[in-house]
């Protein structure tokens, strides 16, 4: 299994959004905690439809929240 | 480590030990003397039957009392809905838990066609569902720690 190839920069995005908890963000997006954390570890790709939904929380488009592959370019946030 | 996580370590345990009690309790009484097959076969659909319904009551007790206990040490309330993350894992692991039940049930089929006795079929039939059970608990637990 190990790591997916979808990676985002969620942790970095929710503290630039007034410190969001990883609780905030997943009632914001229907989701349980639980499944923030494994997308932040990067264990998890979402749906498009979740990711969709993340980056419509954070106002942004998704390949500023998602990335594919290796990238490490941080976002440029808004 | 998270709910999910500690959920299908403590559904593993309880199945490995309602599994084992209920073993020890029950196959002392199989009917060894008897050569009468409808004997036989009442102990068999009785020891399944019973396994099932017993495996199924403990299991919600089990569940509930881990809910409480979870509250209670780590002040957190267990999620109280599936996430898309859940269900895939339920998917993933009822594939696994499905294929050992199936290759349990041909392994049994296949112990009536090279003639060995009827006891043999239930065991490994019998077999078959404990370790489909618990194929399920460390396939979510496997998941669950190291990504979907």
């Amino acid at each position: 299994m190990g790591k997916v190839l979808v990676g985002n920069y969620i942790r970095k995005l929710r503290f630039d959004l007034n410190e969001m908890t990883q609780q905030q963000l997943a009632d914001k997006v229907g989701v349980t905690r639980q499944t923030i954390v494994a997308l932040e570890k990067g264990n998890y790709s979402p749906s498009l439809e979740l990711a969709f939904r993340i980056a419509r929380t954070f106002n942004l488009p998704l390949e500023e929240v998602f990335f594919y592959g290796e990238n490490s370019e941080k976002p440029s946030g808004k | 480590m998270t709910y999910q996580e500690k959920k299908s370590i403590v559904s593993l345990i309880s199945t490995l030990l309602i599994f084992t009690v209920y073993l020890l309790y029950r196959y002392p009484q199989y009917p060894n003397e008897v050569l009468d097959s409808k004997v036989t076969f009442h102990y068999w659909g009785s020891f399944i039957l019973v396994l099932t319904l017993v495996s199924i009551a403990a299991h919600i007790v089990i569940s509930i009392v881990f809910n409480i206990i979870f509250r209670m040490t780590t002040g957190e309330k267990e999620p109280a809905f599936a996430d898309e993350l859940d269900k895939r894992i339920d998917l993933l692991a009822f594939r696994n838990s499905f294929a050992m039940f199936v290759s349990g049930f041909l392994l049994a089929m296949g112990s009536l066609v090279i003639d060995q006795p009827l006891k043999v079929m239930f065991i490994v039939l019998i077999a078959a569902g404990f370790l489909s059970d618990v194929t399920g608990s460390i396939s979510r637990l496997y998941y669950y720690r190291r990504g979907v």
